[in-house]
């Protein structure tokens, strides 16, 4: 068994600088990471990073801004904490060397980006998150912080004490991908999740193919809500074949776009009379999908975003990364045609529940990054506003879990007072499949019959306490479950219940959603967990099994896709990224709170808290959200 | 071009375990439709294809008996414009052969996991149209760095090199006012722009001869990371010659000799012959400012 004080999950731009923190702070810091840590796809991050950094800007402005952009379901703490901390945040990355891009007078630059009053966006040329990322690492080196890469987290040690609150955490279990061992990871102090997005859930992203999600879901079934994870942000111009990103970019420097009979359909067709193109992103996605579903898309898919009358000079100065992404991925040359485009699934706004210390309501577990829900994003993130969130609560959530006295926390966690039941109607039971067959559930040891996760055994009646045996038993646990998986040589392969799943996400819990769609989804992810139950792995290999840990991933796709939509079916609402087609207004009298669900051993339950708009010296009024 | 689907040769034990249960047999029986309709699903999906694309891939793994000894596969994948090396590796291991193993995450270029060696040369896959190469098209893990299973191979000593030349920033001129960032201008930062865009891919390293015969040789990519920072002003004088001192060592900057084929098979297009040819220069220079 390895030990540490604080344990990092995932080597992204949260978990680099939690780990970078912790270590600040004197812990012995380890980061325990799938993907070595430059691989991480924080590195993919065009745009930049907002801070105030300059006079006639202000951290106030950066907060009224990251709440209206939120549609009113931010928590004003956290809002506050991150406009406050980004100015020093990103001058430290500039102290340690980021190559930001500069101005005349050897400045940091600044550009406009949406729904910002003012041009606050950093930024290091087109690969802001690949500087940041890389920098990041270098100091990580430069701690001597220990890296265990290649090592994939499959569960959480926690005691299984019957409230979620009154457990603890006390470590990981890890599978060793080079070398096919399961281990654990004892951590005296914390454990921070820092394991990045979950776009996988989609089959159509700009997210990595390893962002699978796997911090939520063990959390969650760990005993953590998840919070708003129906506010799922979709970028309105992504390569219809890979996903890639084409940057706002285009549009800002007067990119058009066009359906298949030539009309530039965001004026033609009235989606955005005033704004067209540069209407926000769920505008533009819904648009887009609007033309194709009225037959008016190109292949019935996608539609054209053309940049060429801007004329070859103007492209190569100011947009060339964008005709190396399109000749690269898409086979497209930008300066002779107009380039396929798509909605993509982009950015998750719920997350992990924590509060500004990044600490969820189980103690030594904290979350940090865009699995993390504190929340600044509520129902809509401004593009550049991740980047800042990663380094802020990075930070806090690292020198928390070190031990460093903070300031305690206004942001509540867990089942508490404030929080009222709520009901959703299901066709089909939500959570964990109860099989009563006698064959070994796919997702569960010998002794647990269902796949609800590591928790409901208790083998003595009591609560196991001593950090030690938790996380030994968890580890017996784990062992079994790869071993399972490993001899059993019959059965489905997860490749296609991921395919399956992802394709009904895409066609039901989109950028348009309804009733009966939501249902279907439901349907779709029963079934889903249903086969899940007979998942088998073809590999029979130790050495570098990726059948083993896809199949690992799948389960936790199946438990968020169904967090999400769980929640878009509860949200009797449009509010920010989150579109009803039977209810098409905000309804604020109803919905100013938190969808938060949580795992309940199995049988999800639902419950809200109330937004926090209180901040330090004034209240935000929720106004209509319009640009 | 053939439109057979490679058959399956992991089947091994036809033997199941007995399960008494009705409902269980049941169920497998559905599986097992289910696994027949994928396969003829792929094969009619082959089928419609105007194109399909042929891939030899490269295949070991120690443990599993039949790969032990290298080997090549062939794949017939269906062909979509626009398609990538890396795509046809997933649709190959998805609808083929869930073991086939190679690294992959970002599908951007920006990872840096999905450096192989493709029809001969190194090359990023999700970065490469599978339309502008010969057929069929080989693929096989970088060369020159111990083989893990399949496509994947060793990334330690690339790493250890990397680490080997104080990757991080030290300079004793971070301004102590609040809030308060290090100037840089302009031109200096364009100075080290190509040489910040490195993501870690080992394509260079790998193309290398001189590292091939030399362990301990830095390597371009190494060297290319001490640019970065030897160039960069606002480290300060003192620094660079400690720099200095690191690349111009035995292994280091002089074991080059000039042959470009980092430079050639770079993906991020990084000059780092040339960085490496200045980085010589300087070295002549500040031996001379000490003789
Ligand atoms: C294409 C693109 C462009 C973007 N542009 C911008 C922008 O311009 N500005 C902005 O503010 N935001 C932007 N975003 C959003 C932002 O980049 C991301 O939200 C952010 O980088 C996520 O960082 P992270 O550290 O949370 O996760 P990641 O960087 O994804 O890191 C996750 C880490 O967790 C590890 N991991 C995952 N699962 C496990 C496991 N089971 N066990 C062990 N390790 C695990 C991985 O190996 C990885 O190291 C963009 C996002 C995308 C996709
Ligand atoms: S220098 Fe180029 S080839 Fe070498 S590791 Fe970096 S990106 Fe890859
Ligand atoms: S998959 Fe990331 S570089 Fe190719």
């Amino acid at each position: 068994m390895h030990e540490h004080d604080v344990i990092v999950v995932g080597g992204g731009g949260a978990g680099l600088r939690a780990a970078i923190a912790a270590s600040e702070e004197g812990a012995d810091t380890a980061i325990v990471t799938k993907l070595h840590p430059v691989r991480s796809h924080t590195g993919a991050a065009e745009g930049g990073i907002n801070a105030a950094l300059r006079e006639g800007d202000s951290w106030e402005d950066h907060a009224y801004d990251t709440m209206k952009g939120s549609d009113y379901l931010g928590d004003a703490p956290a809002i506050e904490t991150l406009a406050k901390d980004a100015p020093e945040e990103v001058i430290n990355l500039e102290h340690w060397g980021m190559p930001f891009s500069r101005e005349d007078d050897g400045r940091v630059s600044q550009r406009p980006f949406g729904g910002l009053s003012f041009p606050r966006t950093t930024y290091a040329g087109a690969e802001t998150g690949h500087h940041l990322l890389h920098t990041m690492y270098e100091q990580a080196v430069k701690h001597g912080i220990q890296v265990y890469d290649e090592w994939q987290v499959t569960e959480l040690a926690v005691t299984d004490h019957e409230d979620p609150e009154d457990r603890k955490c006390h470590g990981v279990v890890a599978y060793d991908v080079k070398h096919g061992n399961v281990e654990g990871f004892k951590a005296n102090r914390g454990v921070i999740l820092a394991t990045g997005g979950p776009g996988q859930v989609y089959d159509h992203t700009t997210n990595a193919v390893s962002n699978t999600g796997d911090g939520y879901a063990m959390a969650y079934r760990a005993g953590v809500p998840l919070e708003d994870m129906e506010f799922v942000q979709f970028h309105p111009t992504t390569l219809p074949s890979t996903g890639v990103l084409i940057s706002e970019g285009v549009r800002g420097e007067g990119g058009m776009l066009y359906n298949a009979d030539g009309e530039r359909f965001m004026f033609e067709h009235g989606y955005a009379n005033n704004e067209g193109e540069l209407a926000s992103r769920d505008v533009v996605s819904r648009a887009e999908l609007t033309e194709v579903n009225e037959g008016r898309g190109v292949d019935d898919e996608y539609v054209y975003l053309d940049m060429r009358h801007l004329g070859e000079e103007r492209i190569l100065d100011r947009l060339e990364n964008i005709l190396h992404l399109a000749e690269d991925f898409e086979g497209v040359d930008g300066l002779v045609e107009p380039m396929p485009v798509k909605p993509g699934q982009h950015y998750e706004m719920g997350g992990i529940e924590t509060d500004e210390n990044g600490e969820t309501c189980i103690e030594g577990l904290y979350a940090a990054g865009e699995s993390a829900c504190v929340s600044v994003h509520g129902s809509n993130r401004l593009g550049g506003n991740a980047l800042p969130e990663l380094i802020v609560f990075g930070k806090r959530a690292g020198h928390h879990a070190a031990g460093k006295d903070m300031k305690e926390a206004e942001i509540t966690t867990g089942y508490t007072d404030e929080c009222e039941p709520g009901e959703v109607d299901t066709p089909v039971a939500p959570g964990s499949v109860r099989d009563t067959s006698d064959g070994v559930a796919a997702d569960g040891g010998p002794e647990s019959a269902d796949d609800s996760g590591t928790r409901r055994t208790r083998s003595d009646g009591g609560a196991l306490a001593d950090p030690q045996a938790v996380v030994e038993r968890t580890v017996e646990h784990e062992r079994e479950r790869v071993q399972s998986f490993l001899e059993e040589d019959e059965g489905v392969q997860h490749a296609a219940i991921r395919e399956d799943l992802q394709a009904s996400m895409t066609e039901n819990v989109n950028v348009f959603r309804n009733e009966d769609g939501l249902r279907t989804a439901l349907e779709d992810i029963r079934e889903a967990r249903e086969r899940y139950q007979d998942v088998c792995v073809d590999d029979p290999s130790r050495t570098f099994n990726t059948d083993l840990l896809h199949t690992l991933e799948t389960r936790n796709l199946i438990d968020l896709a169904e967090a999400i939509t769980l929640g878009a079916l509860a949200r009797e609402e449009f509010r920010g990224a989150h579109w009803r087609q039977e209810f098409q207004e905000r309804r604020d009298d109803e919905w100013l709170k938190h969808t938060l669900l949580r795992w309940n051993d199995g049988s999800p339950e639902l419950f809200y808290k109330p937004v926090i708009l209180e901040g330090e010296s004034k209240t935000y009024e929720p106004k209509v959200r319009s640009y | 071009m053939s439109t057979q689907v490679p058959e399956t040769e992991t089947e091994t034990e036809a033997e199941t375990k007995s399960k008494p249960n009705q409902e269980r047999r049941m169920a497998e029986k559905a599986e097992r439709r289910e696994a027949a309709d994928r396969e003829r699903l792929a094969r009619e999906e082959l089928e419609a294809a105007d194109e399909t694309v042929h891939l030899k891939v490269f295949r070991y793994d120690p443990e599993v008996e039949g790969k032990q000894e290298p080997r090549f596969d062939d794949f017939h994948v269906p062909f979509e414009k626009g398609m990538t090396v890396l795509d046809a590796l997933i649709y190959a291991r998805d609808h083929y052969d869930s073991s086939l193993t190679f690294r992959h995450s970002c599908r951007q270029a920006i990872c840096g996991s999905d450096a192989m060696f493709v029809n001969g040369s190194q090359r990023l896959c999700c970065k490469t149209q599978l339309g502008e190469l010969e057929t069929p098209v080989r693929v096989e893990p970088l060369p020159h760095q111990e083989v893990v299973k399949d496509l994947v191979v060793d990334m330690q000593h690339f790493y250890d090199q990397m680490e080997a030349v104080e990757p991080y920033f030290q300079t004793d001129g971070t301004p102590n006012g609040e809030l308060e960032e290090q100037r840089q201008d302009r031109k200096n930062r364009e100075k080290i722009k190509m040489s910040t865009r490195c993501i870690w891919c080992g394509a260079c390293m790998s193309s290398c001869n001189i590292a091939a015969g030399d362990n301990e040789y830095l390597g371009p990519a190494a060297i290319n990371k001490a640019y970065r920072f030897y160039m960069d002003e606002r480290e300060g004088k003192d620094m660079q010659e400690h720099r200095m001192r690191v690349l111009e060592q035995e292994h280091g900057v002089w074991r080059c000799q000039t042959q470009f084929s980092c430079t050639e098979v770079c993906p991020k297009d990084i000059p780092l012959t040339e960085h490496i040819q200045e980085l010589k220069r300087e070295a002549v220079k500040s031996n001379l400012k000490f003789w």
